[in-house]
């Protein structure tokens, strides 16, 4: 295939028909995606795209997920991009599959190619009443082809399959107790390793005795590289044994580190920082021009908003599993991107890439870029000890707290004014944040992952740099989606970083559409204006304005209605300004004595053009906004100076059964746009709505990240004594 | 040091060999194979590891071999299988009440130690008694539709 021709989704890589799918045992359509599954449902997704344009029963799809060994290299599974690439490349790989497949037929039958109907992978003629199955025509052959710019794909009129809810695959066996996951995986020889961490960023090991640990019954190896610290064991319960023990049996020396919890965003505001101007999206380097507020100017307000560093917390710690046979290392791993990890992996055992092989498999959901990479690494140091068999890590709930990569703290000022009329007519966003991307790196002087950062041969954690792309990092959700005459986005990149940070679910989205969300309701207020509406005239775009007007009517919008203490409050998010629609309402309760805000009620109504599965994007839409209510109400990464003091679920809570919302979800269904990945859609609206809530309740205007309980009282108590 | 311990697991009795302070959760991932229970962190924070002892809800992390030993243990694997799945089961599938589902098994087994005790709860009833479980993705608000669903087909 020349250079020139470009193929959609991931075919660029690989356009060849047997990367994507095989019809190579009798009755199975075998399904290869590059991307990977952590619950947000694509396995589901791209089996009903080709089981659609195959004209198969879905039950017959049994999808594959990444596998170097395997499966097409696509890259990350992030950015809600799994569908547009992995499923677009799959759609054109079954509908050239199919085209094959009714050549062949048309042969074997007699019959023109055009007479022939299929029903669930059988070819059938009704003038001669003959048929055949694919798998017959096949014959257990490969088809040799590749997808071509002619290769013409099913008319979405014609969908039968995509576009209708369908149970997920990977469901039953989480719900009857099969190995579902990383850590039920049943190996042979099969070794449990621990990691011993040290107890803080940077510390160095004094003195260990390892003796203690050797001594416990089941205890294979204890490794020790510089100031890194394992157990491999023949049970998981020695080696979390050997690793309390051994933990306990270690003396480190420790740094003061981490700038004053209490004035975290000051301390960010104040670091050095490189400045860019964001046009269109894009950060540029060029002098960031002063404020001018307009001289038509009704009201102008200012404000700061702000987020903490926050963690992905999943519930199933970080895992991973390795076994070295001679030269070859074999990972398997929970990783968002197994090339990538591959190709670090290389550097971080200065070995060839072509001599690893890494395989995905299930762990809890990542919700971004979590320990899942590193720990993979651990597990691939700890079998280097025990040559020939495999080792499976499993992080402890504190290993994950206090070593996984943060979503990155941020601070959002805001000066926007409107005019008589009510219109906006001046904007500033000024966003100060450290990096959102610190993926391992095919980098030998510094893979990234946290053991290289231990082990003798230390490499230092690689300087960090944000996506500056599109939307990419910080800046993602910085420019508004509203059509404002004149907007003025600066980003500040903090350089100075105090944490290891890497990507968590919508990057920058979560603190920018806070502030722009809340900015506008505090701009309504100042002008008099009805929220609604406010929004409603300065989107063109009519998409955007169905899923705002659509989610107002679900929850019965009328700022009116509601008593003393209670209230509605709603936000609008674009997803990087070109994804899935979202807007939310929540209803807010607000208790004056105690400060806890409680929400009883969400709504959402979205918009993702196509949608594959509309259960499962309705699943990934409320998923994503109890999550984000749960960054908003009640989560921040917490140290003194030395160490980080966030540990366990009592130290880092999330919001429980008790806490959440009921939601209430709307999905368009618009069968000829694109389809567009959900999963981050929601994260940004939620903490506006909720902010935006609090304020419709209780008169109070939260700018700060997480709305907790004495944040709320004292706002209160200062807002009673103002008054 | 390694002793000698009679369970009796989802209806079948089982020896296995451990140390007495063993968690049972290892003893039921690793030497019995029923990886239902799922460790998430170890200190009763989560209910990942979520089983029944004696018909009561239990932490799995934070109960001994020893202290399990002689009693009834049910896990997930016991309350029914996709030919023949307990009403819970099949009403998390039907409501499709999970996103990564690492939570899932806990929450089954929360929600059968919540119909046992109260065949028909409010959603106030329902929070408390899944208040002790956490999720991460979010699923919550199928998982309470679910346990509806299961309440009023146990109803009959
Ligand atoms: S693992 Fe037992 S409660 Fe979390
Ligand atoms: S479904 Fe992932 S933690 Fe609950």
């Amino acid at each position: 295939m020349s250079e020139e021709i470009k193929l959609p989704g991931s075919l660029n890589t690989d356009a060849r028909i047997d990367s994507w799918l095989a019809l190579d045992a009798a009755g199975i359509v075998n399904i290869f995606t590059g991307k990977v599954e952590f619950g947000q449902g694509v396995m589901t997704a791209v089996a009903q795209v080709g089981a659609e344009e195959l004209d198969v029963a879905l039950e017959r799809v049994r999808i594959k997920t990444a596998d170097t060994g395997a499966t097409v290299d696509e890259k990350l599974t992030a950015g809600s991009g799994s569908i547009e690439e992995s499923g677009t490349s799959i759609r054109f790989a079954a509908a050239a599959a199919r085209a094959i497949l009714m050549d062949k037929a048309a042969a074997a039958l007699d019959v023109p190619r055009d007479t022939l109907i299929v029903e669930d992978g059988t070819v059938k003629s009704p003038a001669t009443n003959r048929q055949v199955t694919y798998w017959d025509l096949m014959g257990g052959q490969k088809f040799d082809a590749e997808v071509t710019p002619a290769t013409k794909p099913k008319s979405p009129a014609d969908y039968r399959i995509v576009g209708k809810a369908a149970p997920r695959l990977d469901i039953p066996a989480k719900v009857f107790g099969g190995r579902a996951f990383i850590q039920d995986m049943e190996v042979a020889g099969l070794l449990h390793g621990r990691v011993v961490f040290p107890p803080s960023y940077g510390a160095k090991l004094k003195s260990a005795d390892l003796e203690v640990a050797k001594k416990i019954a089941g205890v294979v190896e204890v490794v020790r590289d510089g100031n890194f610290l394992g157990i491999v064991a023949e049970s998981e319960a020695a080696a979390v044994k050997a690793r309390d023990v051994l933990a306990a049996a270690c003396t480190w020396e420790e740094t003061a580190q981490y700038p004053d919890e209490d004035n975290l965003y000051d301390w960010m505001m104040s670091q050095e920082c490189e400045d860019t101007v964001v046009e269109g999206g894009i950060p540029v380097d060029k002098p960031i021009p002063e404020i001018v507020t307009p001289a038509d100017a009704a009201h102008t307000v200012e404000a700061i908003y702000a987020r903490p560093f926050q963690s992905h917390a999943s519930i199933g710690p970080s895992a991973g599993m390795a076994q070295w046979d001679g030269d070859r290392l074999t990972v398997w791993a929970h990783s968002q991107g197994i090339y990538p990890l591959r190709a670090a992996l290389a550097c971080a055992f200065d070995m060839p890439k072509e001599k690893i092989r890494c395989i995905h498999a299930e762990n809890a959901g990542v919700y971004g870029h979590n320990g899942a990479d590193d720990a993979a690494m651990d597990a691939a140091m700890l079998a280097r000890a025990v040559p020939g068999r495999p080792v499976r890590v499993q992080w402890m709930r504190d290993d994950e707290f206090k070593w996984e990569p943060y979503g990155s703290g941020m601070v959002m000022a805001l000066q926007a004014s409107v005019n008589k009329a009510g219109d906006i007519i001046d904007w500033n966003f000024d966003v100060w944040s450290n990096a959102h991307a610190g993926r391992p790196r095919a980098k030998k002087e510094t893979a990234g992952f946290i053991a290289c950062w231990h082990r003798e041969n230390a490499t230092p954690a690689p300087e960090p740099v944000d996506n500056n792309g599109k939307d990419g990092g910080a800046h993602r959700g910085a420019r508004p989606y509203y059509d404002f005459p004149k907007t003025r986005i600066a980003k500040h990149f903090v350089k100075p970083h105090p944490f290891r940070v890497s990507s968590l679910r919508a990057l920058g989205t979560f603190g920018n559409i806070f502030a722009t969300e809340s900015m506008l309701d505090e701009l309504a207020h100042e002008a008099g204006l009805d929220l609604v509406e406010f929004r409603l005239r300065h989107l063109k775009d009519a998409r955007a304005r169905a899923v705002v007007e659509k989610v107002a009517a679900m929850a019965g919008w009328d700022p009116k209605k509601w008593g003393k203490g209670k209230g509605q409050g709603i936000a609008f998010n674009r997803y990087k300004n070109s994804k899935c629609y979202a807007a939310v309402v929540f209803n807010v309760e607000v208790d004056e004595a105690t400060g806890v805000i409680k929400t009883p009620k969400a709504f959402i109504a979205a918009d993702a053009g196509l949608s594959i599965n509309p259960d499962g994007v309705a699943n990934q839409l409320e998923g994503g906004l109890i999550q984000a209510a749960s960054w908003t109400m009640k989560e921040a990464v917490r140290f003194d100076p030395v160490r980080i003091t966030s540990v366990d679920w009592e130290t880092y809570p999330i919001l429980t059964f008790r806490e959440v919302p009921e939601i209430e979800t709307f999905v368009f269904q618009r069968v000829t746009e694109k389809a567009m990945g959900v999963g981050e859609a929601t994260q940004g609206p939620t903490p506006a709505a909720i902010a935006n809530g609090v304020f419709a309740a209780a008169g109070v205007r939260l700018r700060e990240i997480p709305f907790t309980p004495e944040r709320v009282k004292r706002m209160m108590a200062e807002a009673k004594a103002a008054r | 040091m390694s002793e000698q311990f009679k369970l009796t697991i989802n209806g079948k009795s089982h020896t296995v060999s451990a140390d007495a302070d063993t968690p049972l959760l290892y003893v039921l991932r690793n030497d019995v194979g029923l990886v239902s229970p799922k460790y998430g962190c170890g200190q009763e924070q989560c209910g990942a590891c979520n089983v029944l002892i004696d018909g009561e809800k239990a932490f799995s992390c934070s109960v001994s071999v020893k202290d399990a030993a002689g009693k009834q243990v049910t896990t997930l694997e016991g309350l029914g299988t996709p030919e023949q799945p307990h009403p819970i089961q099949a009403a998390f599938i039907a409501e499709q009440a999970a996103q990564c589902g690492y939570c899932t098994s806990g929450l089954i087994i929360a929600t059968k130690a919540l119909l046992d005790k109260n065949p028909n709860p409010d959603m106030d009833a329902i929070r408390v008694g899944l208040q002790d479980n956490l999720c991460r993705c979010g699923a919550h608000s199928r998982v309470f539709r679910a346990v509806r669903r299961a309440a009023r087909e146990l109803a009959g």
